[in-house]
């Protein structure tokens, strides 16, 4: 565990540097950019509460012991989308003497709630809740990660048993919610639901989009997961999220040029239908789900094997496959399917 | 001994909070489950549900393989003082079987999911156990005597040469080492499209509910082909399905009024005098949110897993992922009394969701006096909450407790911070390790704590009575 409080000081250019660290580049680390530092002479909170005035006049003494720990501990005094102050204090006199201002801070949080030091490498990793920011770069990437990992737990739920309605509904729930809230972030891609009937290949078109649309707000953001190396970090042990990924990007890839088709459908048609096949009596639909779904993952699998060097064959015969395989006789080879579907799950889980 | 109960009663009488009683209690281990030492890892034995009966008497578990075992309490005697009150099996019998809907191609689980005993109205005793789908009335019955010294028949039951009959004879009563014969009465099938969750038993004694996800039925004892249905929250667009039905009981004194609970965190007080379908409710006990806690998970940690009345009627129990609430009747607006579990939780409640632990459903349980409240969590440790002092209690039920006489050592988890020797840390509790079924005897300071397939039976023999 790394020592709780370091010293960092501020020198007579106004950059800021953290004692006992090597010499870096001024006020760059990984944890935070400051960029000015903005003084105040001036003894008392009078001073603090003044706007400030841009550079002035260099503090004695030219180095200023102040406590990381005291500044990020403390709520910043203000926030705008190009900076956030942080009003520093010298404990020695209990007086403000100065402000710092943070540009670009970097957070990483597993949807932490007030301030917490995390300390990586040489440089510090600061987590806090920036009070009213919350399309902060990696708290979307939780919350598509918490995305992800509910639609796989709805997939996969699925089973020889009938799944437990409470739990599914709960997960369908979280889901929702999440929807809501990109859509009002403006991150959610809502798919415009086409107004085509109920052709036995939408089943498979829209499973298909449930996980394309996963894959898709993944893409959008490049630059926060770029070297970040931190994706796999935060769904630590989910093998089934990577894997059920890797098992739609060839599927998805096969159905790309198919752009109407994509369309049709949508998130929430594909939430209704799974709880359709839960609810619904008739044998055919959930068979349907059973056979669209899992069975053709299974053939994914078999078609995948022999399929890789077709796929400049072009996608047409690829999805004349899956709808060969999307139509099983009902009924009676239900019982084979269930055994396909263990292979499935396996193929799934990777257990 | 006496001065000290004197000073409790006191205590009691004037009404402050200084028994300690928590702290005084020493709980021991009472009988371990006969079976646990060979069938530990066969996994249909876990047991799913404990209960006692309304004596204390008989104590069943169901288990996942839809057999239900029965203990009976050992009559204290004082040719053996050390083995009084000790639970040893009383009959153990297959309940359900597993099955196949054919329709739908799905499997029907054994497991049983509840059992609740009736009312003992004659010498036998009678219990309605319950899968996913069917109840079924059991009725236990002893046999110690047999008739010996028929006319035509021989001892092994062989027709005697009528030739070799040269005087008659009554037939007398011998008594014979006790059998316990259990049979099905009543079997209610097809009345629940969803997954049964609990089964109620009424105060009238006639009748009993069932409840799955979405619908209530209410059963006459003696009539199987029929059900009412009293609650059906169903919506006709099964897309705009939000909220299912999680636990149910009725009115320990009123027939006419029962609870059910509800996935969203509410319960709903109905009336069956008000209409024949109670889909609204009478009263509705909602606790608002709190704002500062909200995250992506507040809705399924609000979920209520078990809902109990008290045993005078006047108050509610209620255990969501983290805490235990207890209600008044008479306040809809917010529980009386909240008390943390597992706190400690809050912040892993991603990982939870993940490993779909925090979807574990845990029951909770009074006291026969209403005073203690007791649920269970994870790492094998159960929770006791005294009402009156304010003061809990974490034990564990372990095999390091299994040693007979032992008495349980309180436990503790730490968060972070100072650690004392024994403590557990947040970090190294076992999670598959769940604590979900309690049970409290009716009357006196004995528990029955279910983990996975072992159960443990405690007693307070320091304090036996309830106060």
């Amino acid at each position: 565990m790394q020592d709780a409080k370091s010293r960092f000081s501020i020198s007579r250019e106004g950059t800021v540097s953290r004692k006992g660290a090597r010499k870096c580049p001024p006020a760059s680390g990984p944890g935070f950019q400051a960029q000015t530092l903005y003084f105040t002479p001036g003894p008392g909170a009078a001073a603090a509460a003044d706007a400030p005035r841009g550079p002035q006049a260099l503090l004695q003494p030219p180095c200023l012991p102040v406590f990381w720990d005291d500044i990020f501990r403390r709520p910043p005094e203000r926030v705008t989308e190009a900076f956030t102050l942080f009003c520093l204090k010298d404990l020695s006199q209990e007086r403000a003497c100065g402000w710092l201002k943070v540009v670009g801070m970097r957070q990483g949080t597993m949807f932490a709630r007030g301030l917490k030091r995390k300390s990586a490498e040489d440089g510090e990793d600061v987590e806090g809740g920036l009070a009213g920011t919350q399309a902060t770069p990696s708290y979307s990437l939780q919350r598509q990660s918490l995305l992800d990992m509910s639609l796989v737990k709805l997939q996969l739920c699925h089973m020889l048993v009938e799944p437990n309605l409470c739990r599914s509904v709960l997960i369908a729930n979280t889901v929702r919610q999440i929807q809501e809230e990109m859509t009002q972030d403006g991150t959610w891609r809502v798919l415009a639901p086409q107004a085509a009937g109920r052709a036995p290949l939408d089943r498979l078109v829209s499973t298909e989009i449930l996980c394309r649309s996963v894959r898709e707000q993944e893409g959008e953001r490049p630059a926060a997961d770029v070297g970040d190396g931190r994706t796999p970090g935060l769904v630590p042990g989910l093998s089934a999220v990577p894997s059920a990924q890797a098992l739609r990007s060839p599927q998805s890839s096969l159905w790309e040029v198919d752009s109407s088709r994509e369309n049709r459908g949508g998130f929430q048609k594909s939430l209704d239908q799974i709880f359709e096949t839960l609810e619904s009596k008739t044998p055919g639909s959930v068979e349907e789900l059973f056979s669209d779904v899992d069975s053709s993952y299974y053939d994914l699998d078999a078609v995948l094997t022999g399929m890789v060097g077709s796929t400049q064959s072009g996608h047409g015969s690829g999805l004349q496959a899956f709808t060969a395989a999307a139509t099983p006789p009902p009924g009676s080879s239900c019982r084979s399917d269930l055994g396909e579907l263990d292979h499935a799950v396996e193929i799934l889980v990777e257990t | 001994m006496e001065r000290e109960l004197e000073t409790r009663l006191r205590a009691w009488m004037e009404g402050r909070a200084e028994s300690r009683w928590l702290e005084k209690c020493q709980w021991e281990l009472a009988e371990p489950h006969p079976e646990t030492t060979q069938l530990e890892s066969v996994r249909a034995d876990i047991i799913s549900t404990v209960e006692f009966n309304h004596t204390g008497e008989l104590l069943a578990t169901g288990d996942k393989g839809g057999r239900v075992v029965i203990f009976q309490r050992e009559p204290e005697s004082k040719n053996a003082p050390h083995s009084q009150g000790e639970y040893d099996v009383y009959s153990t019998f297959q309940s359900h079987e597993p099955e196949f809907d054919y329709l739908k191609s799905l499997e029907i689980e054994e497991k049983i999911n509840k059992i609740k005993w009736l009312p003992q109205q004659n010498a036998a005793h009678s219990l309605l156990s319950t899968n996913d789908k069917t109840i079924k009335l059991w009725k236990i019955t002893e046999r110690d005597k047999r008739p010996e010294g028929y006319n035509l028949k021989d001892e092994e039951g062989k027709l005697k040469d009528l030739s070799t009959v040269t005087s008659l004879q009554v037939p007398v009563l011998k008594p014979m080492d006790l059998m316990v014969e259990v049979s099905p009465r009543r079997v209610f099938a097809n009345g629940h499209t969803y997954h049964i969750n609990s089964i109620s038993v009424n105060s009238d004694c006639e009748t009993y509910m069932s409840a799955d996800d979405l619908r209530i039925n209410l059963w006459h004892l003696a009539i199987t082909d029929r059900s009412f249905n009293i609650v059906d929250i169903k919506p006709a667009n099964m897309e705009d399905l939000t909220e299912v039905i999680t636990a149910s009981e009725f009115h320990p004194h009123h027939c006419n009024l029962f609870v059910y609970s509800s996935s969203k965190g509410s319960l709903r007080l109905c009336d069956m005098r008000a209409a024949a379908l109670c889909d609204k409710h009478s009263k509705l006990f909602e606790e608002p949110e709190d704002p500062s806690n909200r995250s992506f998970f507040s809705e399924i940690i609000s979920s209520v897993s078990d809902v109990k009345f008290s045993h005078s009627g006047r108050y509610m129990l209620t255990r969501d992922y983290l805490t235990v609430k207890v209600w008044d009747l008479n306040m809809e607006a917010r529980p009386i009394e909240t008390y943390q579990v597992h706190d400690y939780l809050r912040s892993k409640l991603c990982s939870l969701y993940e490993n779909d632990c925090i979807f574990d459903k845990f029951e909770c349980a009074w006291n026969g006096s209403d005073s203690v409240i007791m649920t269970g969590a994870y790492n094998n440790f159960f929770r006791m909450f005294d009402r009156n002092t304010k003061r809990d209690v974490t034990l564990e039920a372990s095999r390091e407790s299994s040693k007979p006489r032992a008495v349980l050592k309180p436990r503790r988890v730490c968060v972070g911070g100072k650690r004392r020797r024994d403590d557990i840390s947040v970090d190294s509790l076992d999670f598959t390790k769940k604590i979900l079924h309690t049970a409290w005897h009716p009357a006196e300071n004995i528990i029955a704590i279910a983990a996975t397939n072992n159960l443990y039976i405690f007693q307070d023999k320091v304090n036996s009575e309830m106060h």
